[in-house]
């Protein structure tokens, strides 16, 4: 094998200048695709754990029937009691869950004893919210955000509601609701905290503490809207969010159907439309990276068994098998992607390196200023190494077969 | 016993709807350790018969037989096989690989198709390179070295699987007089010394009279064989 190789080497070197421009074509192609995997994979990732770790959680339980009409918020499709009783005992015995939290969603009037706007409250567990969503004390763009993020008596609004209602820390607002039976009430809160938007469902929303929700809604009974739940392992959502999944459909009614409905973060943010797009033009750009090293790999290989046909024609004359002329075309193919592949991985780390000493920043929706890190897997970089491989043994098959098949008074007679 | 033996041979390539006939019924024996020349004008079948000597082709009609074997039996790899084993080759313009030095160009046949031990390997390429009196060129690249100089390495390259029989196919054509000679003269001498067989083909007058055996071939017909000339 080693034999194959060496002679390999000496005839990609016979050729300098074409075996150079294939290789760079190869070293480009690699760079591309690695560069763009870290820095695209990056912003997803980043993108994702912004969504999920500050608004949505990993995934999510409701009412059957309440995601369908969310924009409402429909109160009479909240959780009752029974229910709760019965998935909190699910997610309290399944290991894979690190947190979950009860939120109860709803839509009031937010006055400031001046004016009146709409706003999209979520009564919370302080406690329980920072533990399943933990970015989202970080959203505050004024109040403390180390304390609790809400008290009793205390009000989060969001970034853009201040501004218009100008309303500030410290400053005593009213909310007014009505619940499920039609009934008005309103209670006085203080703003503890401007929250910062965030894009997709959620992101401009208001929190007030979870007693205080029932308070203003008068609810007679621990009503629950959503229950936000954070996986110990994100990586393993599928796994685990299949079967949490299980055992949330599993809680049937009298009439043995489902009482509760489960969705993951993917089903309820646009965003991950986004992140599909992203999967897409990376494998677009794999695609592309593919027809580089075939293309380029071949044509050299074809060239390469055209200009030695009097070679091939003396090496198959003294003997040598037909497969093992294969082998040494087979490994011009190898070589080249061994080479290419080697130093593209190193000028796309030392891309990534570069980038990340650099710290260039980009904005996204509302979020200004995000800093990007792109970082890539290991499995990424073994993937693309692989498939370059690969190809460039498969762009060298037709041409390493056509010299192994090539009758040797034929080739001898070459010119 | 004969190391090669042809009766009734024929060869006839297909031009198109034409046949054309090379080699045309021909009988002949070589015997071992033998020094014969295949002797004729262009045309007149002396490739032909060598390639189907060395299994590179296989006859039309007719029996021939190399080292007991009838080559027509021989499939694309067992003729490689058998070429491997027991035939070794010298071109008209030398052939040797240019990427390999003179040492890896007679190591070639143990390397890369008999895989000899290395260091048996290294010890029978020593041996040929004293032989030719090419030692001291050990290391040099094709290009670096004369004609001559390449034609005893491409004789050491055929020697050195110790095969049963050389076919050289006009091996002075490329070289002056006197080097042809000296080419000549160290086939001899390899013959000697191995006991190889060495059958050549040559449409120069001068050259054939060094052969002990001459075939002399018109047409694609034997018309004097056999004896010396």
């Amino acid at each position: 094998m080693f034999d194959i190789l060496g002679i390999a080497s000496r005839n990609l070197l016979r050729y300098r200048r074409r075996t150079l421009l294939t290789l760079l074509l190869i070293v480009i192609g690699m760079v591309a695709v690695l560069l763009f995997i870290a820095v695209a994979g990056s912003f997803k990732s980043m993108m994702i754990g912004q969504i999920t770790d500050s608004v949505l959680g990993h995934v999510q339980v409701h009412r059957k029937g309440y995601v369908a009409s969310i924009d409402s918020l429909p109160l009479n499709l909240n959780m009752r009691p029974n229910m709760l009783a019965k998935l909190e005992d699910e997610l309290d015995g399944n290991p894979a869950i690190a947190a979950w939290s009860p939120r109860i969603k709803f839509g009031g009037m937010y006055s400031n004893f001046a004016e009146t706007t709409s706003i999209r409250i979520n009564g919370i567990d302080p406690a329980r919210e920072a533990a399943t969503v933990p970015l989202l004390p970080g959203r505050l763009a004024e109040g403390d955000k180390h304390a609790a993020l809400v008290e009793r008596g205390q009000i989060v609004i969001p970034q853009l509601l201040a501004r218009g209602m100008k309303s500030k820390l410290g400053d005593t607002v009213v909310v007014v609701a009505t619940n499920k039976d039609g009934s008005v009430n309103g209670k006085t809160f203080v703003v503890r905290g401007i929250l910062e938007p965030i894009s997709g469902p959620g992101g401009r929303d208001g929190y007030i503490h979870i007693e205080d929700a029932r308070e203003l809604l008068r609810m007679s009974e621990e009503q629950v809207s959503e229950i936000v739940i954070r996986l110990k392992d994100f990586s393993k959502i599928e796994k685990s969010g299949a079967q949490i999944k299980g055992a949330v459909e599993g809680l049937t009614n009298k009439e043995g159907k489902p009482m509760l409905e489960f969705h993951d973060w993917t089903q309820l943010s646009p965003f991950a439309n986004i992140a599909k797009m992203i999967d897409l033009m990376t494998l677009f750009i794999k695609i592309v990276l593919v027809s580089i090293v075939l293309v380029s790999v071949m044509n050299v290989m074809i060239m390469a068994v055209f200009e030695r046909i009097r070679e091939i024609g003396t090496i198959a004359a003294i003997g040598t098998p037909p497969s093992r002329i294969l082998s040494l075309f087979l490994a011009e193919g190898l070589m080249l992607g061994i080479v290419g592949t080697l130093a593209g991985i190193a000028l796309s780390l030392a891309g990534i390196f570069a980038i990340n000493v650099w710290q260039p920043t980009f904005d996204f929706g509302m979020q200004k200023g995000l800093v990007m890190a792109p970082v890539i897997a290991a499995g990424d970089v073994l993937t693309i190494a692989a498939l370059v491989l690969v190809v460039a043994v498969i762009a060298s098959l037709q041409p390493a077969w056509k010299a192994s098949r090539m009758d040797p008074i034929g080739a001898l007679r070459h010119v | 016993m004969s190391l090669v033996s042809a009766q009734h041979l024929t060869k006839t390539y297909r031009a198109g709807d034409i046949d054309v006939p090379a080699i045309k019924g021909i009988d002949f024996a070589i015997e071992p350790a033998s020094f014969v020349a295949f002797v004729g004008p262009s045309g007149s079948g002396k490739s032909t018969l060598l390639n189907m000597i060395g299994c590179l082709d296989h006859p039309t009609s007719g029996t021939l037989k190399v080292l007991d074997t009838d080559i027509a039996t021989l499939d694309r790899k067992a003729a490689a096989r058998f070429r491997g084993e027991h035939i070794g080759f010298v071109f008209q313009d030398f052939n040797l690989i240019p990427v390999l030095t003179v040492f890896e160009n007679i190591e070639y046949p143990l390397r890369m198709v008999q895989e000899w031990p290395a260091a048996k390997r290294r010890e029978q390429v020593l041996r040929m390179l004293e032989a030719v009196g090419m030692a001291d060129q050990a290391d040099k690249r094709p290009d670096q070295i004369s004609g001559g100089q390449k034609q005893r390495v491409a004789v050491a390259r055929a020697l050195v699987s110790n095969p049963k029989l050389v076919l050289a196919d006009e091996p002075t054509a490329n070289l002056d007089h006197d080097t042809a000679y000296r080419i000549l003269e160290l086939m001899k001498k390899m013959r000697d010394e191995f006991k190889t067989t060495f059958v050549f083909s040559t449409h120069d007058a001068k050259i054939m009279g060094e052969a002990e055996s001459t075939f002399i071939l018109e047409d694609g017909r034997l018309i004097q064989g056999g004896s010396h000339v």
